[in-house]
């Protein structure tokens, strides 16, 4: 570790460190350490700002050799561009016994979402008893008919989902959204740990950094364990929209690292049979298990769109008579709609007599005339989001917009006040993130992902991602987003000071 | 395995062979023109080598050292970043099937030219660049050599590569021999040892030939060696057999094996010295390079359509 001497000339780039008015992982006012991050701490404070930046460019270096990109879509041209994943080597700490207790609300979520969603398609007791309205699932988009009367193993629909979740200047930490229809990030979140590794390895000696590199193992053992057929080794396959698709660097990822058929859905048919089946050379093979990473819609052209060339047609008639499992099962999206989203603390008492460990972020149902009239006359305090974009599309932050936006979101509302939620502007915590000026705090979110079949498997941490413009709250990296990778430490109690 | 991704291995195999081998040729050429400053035309072989003329009028109105390299390392439809960056495609679309680090290895290479494909424009980084390129096809063959297991995608790469392979030298030869006996150009038949010489090493054959053929340096022993030789890895005869031990591992291979069977057997039957000194040989490689066609369109027919 002799290169990593302090160096006393130009180890100043803390002094300007202030996060006030935000929760800060790191720091608390006055850059005294919070309890067990001293380490972290003065690696911050003694590191110079040469010595950060040439373990960026390692870390830099790293990606681009590793090819880690995500794909941004140019709506003006319609082209698409590959750009390198964007990394910020200062880790995101949190302290285990933290990380025990979120950890535990996410599965209970997750049990919760779960059920509504077995309920909602079968007998909709939650209806019948009357905490969720009908009307919701009347005009909810990701509501599939076609749904109806199906109990998939272990009544299980949403295997793979990743929530996102914030923590407000108090310490709370809130679910945000569950994201439960084709989440993204796992391979970031993995390959991020990678390069942490490579560039700040001497701080995985001082801590015990909880493991991650098992989500792949973890995730064949779901899909394995949702085969109809009771085979020991049920045939997996990644279900990709192709190559031009935003996250295939994901889908290839995770299907090199569990060793399973990467496919498009051209390389699938269904047979006479009504199972599934892959084109291989030595002619046709059997499917097991579909791991999609393709939107219901675009599954099946003989259920959905029709002019679907993604999807497998016949592909829903071999799911609905069970032979083939598809993960996550088609319908789950019911339970991620923004505006079901504010039930789920009550989800949580109905089905598992249980009270919620993580709290939602409150927020205002457009469609209720009282909430409605708040929203309206409060816009300019509250972020307005419709109920079904995700990626941060088509999100209002009141604060930060122009009177003439403002107006034209509340013509939007009005109109269709079924497609909108609100929720106070909530601070998100700030992380000690490396800038051109040196360290200073920036805001950040957190997705873990939670897996769940047989049984339920949470990610140590998550991929944390960083607003890296200052002040900003938008932490996709399709707008300017960065990510970090995400220590979950475990700290003996006697060492914490 | 998928079909799709059979084809992308192959395809794979195909476009790395092809970097390395133009990468070796550009690099032999150089090192030739310097041993013949008269003859001036030695830089159009390498169009005709890599059948891309059309392409290359349709870019470039004079044909000098500087537009011909240009066009082969990095503006014709085949040059050296145009099947790198093919290989780095299909391998990009491919990765659930091969070792990590091929990606990896394709990608780093990738880098490199970016920034260094400039260099070897000019005499001075030439050698450099292309050596570097050569070292670098190497070691992702001798990578995935080691790492990969043997079975269908690896199979599948082996065929591509043996069968751009057997085609290049092919090529390369029909180009030397049209070359020797060009009636426009008689003088480049006083350097003929010379131009043997550089055939060879631009297939890194010379030595390999020099310890298996005793005849002294000449066209035909050259011509059967690099058509006819079982022995040495560019040679069209043990690419075929190659082609054919894959084909053997591979389902449902007999259309393929037909054609690649056929194809040995018209070159066991070939008498290359005679077919040498009649100057016949023009039309036997023709005919060669057909059947390598015909033995692609099988493949394909057999594990990449539906």
């Amino acid at each position: 570790m002799a290169f990593f001497r302090p160096n006393p000339k130009s180890s100043m780039q803390l002094t300007g460190y202030r996060s006030s008015g935000f929760f800060d992982e790191v720091f608390l006012n006055g850059l005294r350490a919070r309890p067990g991050l001293s380490d972290l701490a003065s690696f911050l404070k003694k590191a110079s700002q040469r010595e950060l930046n040439t373990r960026k460019n390692d870390a830099e270096l790293a990606i681009r050799s590793m090819g880690i990109t995500f794909t941004l879509y140019n709506d003006s041209d319609g082209t698409n561009i590959d750009r390198d994943w964007p990394f910020d080597i200062i880790p995101r700490p949190i302290l285990k016994s933290d990380w025990d207790r979120v950890e535990k609300g996410l599965v209970q979520r997750l049990t919760a979402l779960n059920a509504f969603i077995t309920d909602i398609y079968n007998e909709r007791r939650i209806i019948k008893d009357k905490l969720v309205s009908e009307e919701i699932l009347a005009t909810s988009r990701d509501y599939r008919s076609f749904c109806e009367g199906v109990k998939p193993k272990h009544g299980v629909w949403a295997h793979i989902s990743g929530s996102d979740l914030i923590r407000g200047t108090d310490g709370t930490v809130y679910v945000l959204e569950d994201n439960l229809r084709v989440p993204s990030g796992v391979s970031y979140m993995l390959e991020n740990r990678n390069i942490s590794k490579k560039v700040l390895p001497e701080l995985f000696q001082q801590y015990q950094i909880q493991p991650m590199d098992d989500y792949p193992t973890q995730l064949l053992d779901v899909l394995s364990s949702i085969s109809a057929k009771q085979s020991k080794a049920p045939k997996v396959a990644v279900l990709t929209p192709g190559i031009y698709n935003s996250a295939y660097f994901e889908h290839a990822f995770l299907a090199q690292r569990m060793g399973v058929e990467l496919v498009e859905g051209s390389d699938l048919l269904v047979g006479h049979d009504d199972c599934v089946y892959m084109k291989n050379v030595e002619g046709l093979s059997r499917v097991d298990v579909i791991y999609r990473r393709i939107d219901d819609l675009f599954l099946d052209p003989e259920v959905f769109h029709k002019d679907s060339v993604l999807g497998v047609p016949g592909l829903m008639r071999a799911w609905k008579k069970g032979n083939v499992a598809l993960a996550n099962a088609p319908g789950v999206g019911v339970a991620d709609d923004k505006v079901v989203y504010t039930y789920v603390p009550d989800m949580i008492r109905y089905y598992l007599a249980e009270e919620p460990i993580l709290p939602n972020v409150p927020s205002y149902l457009c469609a209720d005339k009282k909430q409605l009239d708040h929203v309206l006359a409060n816009l300019s305090d509250l972020v307005v989001k419709p109920a079904n974009e995700s990626g941060g599309y088509g999100l209002f932050i009141g604060p930060k917009e122009s009177k003439k936006r403002a107006a034209e979101v509340k013509r939007q509302i009005k109109a269709n006040p079924r497609n909108y939620i609100a929720q106070p502007v909530i601070s998100l915590s700030t992380v000690p993130t490396l800038c051109d000026n040196g360290v200073e705090p920036r805001h950040v979110d957190l997705r873990p992902f939670i897996l769940q079949g047989k049984s339920s498997y949470v990610t140590a941490g998550g991929l944390t991602r960083v607003a890296l413009v200052k002040g900003s709250l938008v932490v996709n990296s399709s707008q300017g987003g960065g990510s970090k990778d995400t220590w979950v430490i475990d700290v003996p109690t006697k060492r914490r000071r | 395995m998928l079909s799709r991704a059979a084809n992308r291995m192959y395809w794979f195999g195909r476009y790395v062979e092809r970097v390395e081998n133009t990468a070796n040729l550009l690099n032999v050429n150089t090192n030739l023109v310097m041993d013949l400053p008269q003859v001036k035309h030695i830089w159009d072989r390498l169009l005709d080598v890599t059948g891309d003329e059309e392409n290359y009028h349709s870019r470039y109105s004079v044909q000098n050292e500087q537009n011909i390299v240009k066009f082969l390392l990095q503006t014709g439809d085949s040059s050296i970043l145009a099947s790198l960056h093919a290989a780095r495609e299909n391998a990009r679309t491919s990765r659930e099937v091969m070792p990590k680090d091929a990606w990896v290895k394709i990608n780093k290479l990738h880098m490199y030219l970016d920034t260094h494909l400039d260099k070897a424009l000019r005499r001075d980084g030439r050698n450099q660049v292309l050596s570097q390129i050569v070292d670098s096809c190497q070691e992702l063959t001798g990578y995935l050599a080691g790492c990969m297991s043997i079975s269908d995608p690896y199979t599948f790469i082996r065929l591509g590569r043996n069968l751009e392979r057997a085609d290049m030298t092919s090529r390369i030869l029909d180009e030397a021999c049209l070359n020797l006996t060009d009636p426009e150009h008689p003088e480049v038949k006083e350097y003929e040892d010379l131009l043997w010489m550089s055939l060879l090493m631009s297939v890194s054959g010379y030595q390999m030939y020099r310890r298996h053929v005793y005849e002294r340096l000449n066209g035909p022993d050259v011509a059967a060696f690099l058509l006819k030789d079982l022995r040495f890895p560019r040679a069209v005869g043990h690419c075929l057999d190659q082609v054919s031990q894959c084909c053997r591992a591979l389902p449902f291979s007999d259309d393929p094996l037909v054609a690649v069977t056929a194809t040995q057997q018209q070159l066991d039957k070939a008498k290359v010295a005679k077919l040498f000194t009649s100057a016949k040989l023009h039309g036997f490689i023709d005919k060669l390079q057909l059947n390598l066609g015909e033995i692609h369109n099988q493949l394909s027919l057999t594990w990449f359509e539906y």
